[in-house]
């Protein structure tokens, strides 16, 4: 099953090598892996997800919170959280089509972000069922090229993933609940 | 205070408690060098920077401590790569500090260029690249606090020429390590505590299975109090062996691929497994799918990532083995094991019998009699014995009974040919007051022999056993079970080892009789230079038991009995 990992990593240079690599060293294919800033700038985050069944899953966090680098890691893939992947669509648009494209781009509340005399430019935002949905229905109009960003994740409700203040106490906590679901 | 870079190096080093590091030169470490002569620490010479590794492996494995390996950028960094591994796949603690290109030249593919943070980063536990002088003395504060700490492990720490040449100012306080993501120290939680006692508690056949980790984490002294007051045997892996002393009655001996027979099938007829600070290594546990089926399973590791890896668990105790024993101590009830302890000395039955040890002296001369021999020499004096991979080290570890941890000192993981004589002098300069013994085959020896000369240029007393049957022989072993005897590339027309030894000035003896062996023997322990005897050992000679790779560990190909052989050819 695909699981969603959310990372914290310092922010400093090979980091992401460092992730990356350590995918590839134990046999885990990445499906996305997105990175970028946070509310703090020694701290980015990393979402990622990979196919695994529970036992890697748990094995890729362990492996995870060895890398020197890595501040937390949550495996959000059971907990209900926002989903949001970025997509932008050029597709074929001659004059004919181009009222009907509009008209589903509307329906999946898509924006059009150029206009060309042969094409449209369409963004979407959404998680990865919906653009999947969106590519399916704009497929037999040419899609000339496409661009997706990898999913970000974030987890509903008042409960934070920040590595705030303390950073150490935080993913000593998250450490001991890795080790006792490991069991 | 304003220092080099350079300067700060030496004096982080020497902070850290290194007397001694294993280094070669080069152009990008040359402004280190230049600052050598103002330090207190000692540089080892050695003749190829995989030597400098090994050693610095060695060191760490005889003392506990951080060994250290230096060398330039490039080709020097590059050389240390299989020493890096093999520290990392058995959890040696070794800093590595490489010189680099300029920090302006980085990326333009300069002379001597390589980068080497990239190619380690798979190989060690963590590593560094050092451009600004500034950031130098936290670094290797880190560096040795992430080597030493938790499960132990390589790091290499890259610095370029220019950080090493320019000055900043100094202070070791100061400059603490900032690891916010770190965490070595993990503890169980008290309910993990609880099932795992229940399930010692209730065994009938419980075995522990003792590893590398208690002699990493000192353990030694919790893990015979265990044993004694549970009265639970213990099989033990490569490198646990001497975490349990062979001569103790609880003591079953080195499991897996070439473990007695009975010591696997007590495994196979176990209810339950305790794993200390072992890792169900695919060459301990045969074929997973009928590894000890009847058994539940406790895991005692340090390192998360090892939970679950290769063999499902039911408890899993992460933290410390030292610690983890001291809290489960005083809740050990003893219990009446004699049940189980007498049906495995069952098991044992004609083993004994079957072993080449009981051979009449045929005129043939056998490893593993030179092994025998050499153990009856130097049991109860401060020995270790540093074996390279291969037949004679399955050998040893069979035939010579250790009784202190730390008194082997061999490649498990990587399995790393010519590891023997350069981490041997590692261990010599770490504990000078030990005898140190090599143990290495005729192959392995030649991968690293250069070291000899770092033998002599540092006048250090080590004893080389050659163990010289003229064929790289575990690889033909498997080609002689599993290829049809197809022996390509496996016979090797050596050079005469006394006459090399000679060369380089050490003294040399050359042994082909059973006979010779233990007068051999005295004569090098007697000896106040360093010692090369070449055993001409039976040529097509196998290691017995043996469990084929993926074969279930109750089904060995078990010694002939009795043992012809070829020593009625």
């Amino acid at each position: 099953m695909l699981n969603t990992f959310v990372v914290y990593v310092e922010n400093k240079p090979g980091v992401l090598t460092r992730v990356a690599s350590l995918f590839r060293r134990r046999a885990f294919n990445i499906d996305s892996l997105t990175v970028g800033r946070t509310e703090k700038p020694e701290v980015s985050r990393m979402t990622i997800t990979v196919d695994a069944d529970r036992d890697q899953a748990r094995r890729i966090e362990a492996h995870l919170y060895k890398l020197v680098n890595v501040l937390l890691v949550e495996n959000i893939t059971t907990q209900a959280a926002i989903v949001r992947d970025l997509a932008m669509i050029k597709v074929a648009a001659t004059h004919e089509a181009r009222s009907h494209v509009l008209e589903l781009a509307g329906v999946f509340r898509a924006r059009v972000v150029d206009v060309a005399p042969e094409s449209l430019i369409i963004e979407i935002t959404g998680d990865e069922d919906k653009i999947d949905g969106l590519l399916e229905v704009l497929r037999p109009y040419g899609v000339l090229e496409m661009v997706r960003t990898g999913i970000v994740a974030m987890r509903r409700g008042g409960k934070t993933s920040s590595v705030a203040s303390s950073a150490n106490s935080l993913t000593q906590d998250a450490a001991d609940d890795d080790v006792q679901q490991s069991v | 205070m304003t220092k080099t870079g350079a300067q700060i190096l030496w004096e982080c080093l020497e902070r850290e408690g290194v007397t001694h590091v294993f280094g070669y030169p080069g152009g990008a470490i040359l402004p280190a060098y230049d600052a050598l002569k103002h330090s207190k620490i000692h540089h080892v010479l050695v003749r190829h920077e995989q030597g400098a590794a090994h050693m610095a492996d060695g060191y760490a494995r005889a003392s506990g401590q951080v060994g250290v390996a230096v060398a330039t950028s490039g080709p020097g960094a590059t050389n240390l790569v299989t020493g890096i591994a093999t520290a990392m796949l058995d959890s040696s603690p070794i800093v590595c500090i490489t010189g680099q290109v300029g920090s302006r030249l980085i990326g333009s593919d300069a002379f001597q260029e390589t980068d080497i943070t990239g190619i380690t980063l798979p190989i060690t536990k963590h590593n560094y690249l050092v451009t600004h002088v500034q950031e130098l003395a936290r670094t290797l504060r880190e560096a040795f606090f992430v080597a030493r700490s938790g499960r132990p492990g390589p790091v290499l720490v890259d610095i370029t020429k220019d950080a090493q040449q320019s000055s900043c100012e100094f202070d070791w306080e100061e400059a603490k390590p900032q690891l916010p993501g770190y965490r070595p120290d993990l503890s169980p939680a008290p309910k993990e505590y609880e099932q795992a006692l229940e399930l010692i508690h209730n065994a009938r056949r419980p075995v522990i299975l003792l590893g590398h980790g208690a002699i990493v984490s000192g353990a030694m002294h919790e893990v015979l109090t265990l044993v004694e007051r549970s009265r639970i045997p213990v099989a033990l892996t490569l490198l646990g062996l001497g975490a349990l002393p062979a001569s103790h009655p609880l003591s079953l001996g080195m499991m897996g691929m070439h473990g007695e027979a009975w010591v696997n099938r007590t495994i196979q007829e176990a209810d339950l497994l305790i794993a200390l600070g072992m890792r169900f290594d695919d060459r301990v546990t045969g074929n997973l799918k009928t590894y000890a089926p009847n058994a539940k399973k406790i895991h005692v590791e340090i390192d998360p990532a090892e939970i679950n890896k290769n063999v499902k668990v039911d408890v899993a105790l992460v933290g410390d083995l030292r610690h983890v024993l001291l809290e489960m101590l005083p809740r050990i009830e003893a219990v009446d094991r004699s049940e189980w302890l007498t049906f495995i000395d069952q098991l044992k039955g004609d083993s004994a019998v079957r072993d080449i040890q009981n051979l009449p002296d045929s005129g043939h001369l056998y490893a593993a009699h030179v092994i025998n021999d050499l153990w009856r020499e130097t049991r109860g004096s401060d020995t270790t014995v540093v074996t390279d991979v291969g037949q004679h080290q399955m050998w040893e570890a069979q035939y010579y009974k250790h009784e202190a941890a730390r008194s082997l000192i061999t490649s498990g993981g990587l399995g790393t040919m010519g590891f023997a004589l350069p981490a041997a002098i590692g261990a010599k300069v770490a504990r000078p007051e030990s005898e140190v013994w090599v143990v290495v085959g005729d192959g392995g020896f030649q991968m690293t022999m250069a070291e000899l000369a770092t033998v002599v240029q540092e006048k250090l007393k080590i004893n080389i056993a050659v163990i010289n049957n003229g064929y790289l022989g575990m690889v033909r072993q498997w080609q002689e079970f599993f290829y049809d005897r197809n022996y390509q590339a496996t016979p090797l027309l050596n050079p005469d080892f006394a006459r090399l030894a000679s060369a380089y000035g050490i003294q040399s003896m050359t042994v082909t009789r059973r006979e010779e062996v233990v007068p051999s023997v005295q004569s090098a322990r007697q000896s106040t230079g360093a010692v090369l005897i070449d055993f001409k050992v039976e040529q097509e000679d196998t290691v017995y038991p043996m469990v084929a790779a993926g074969a279930a560990l109750h089904e060995m190909i078990r010694r002939p009995s009795p043992i012809v052989e070829t020593a009625e050819d």
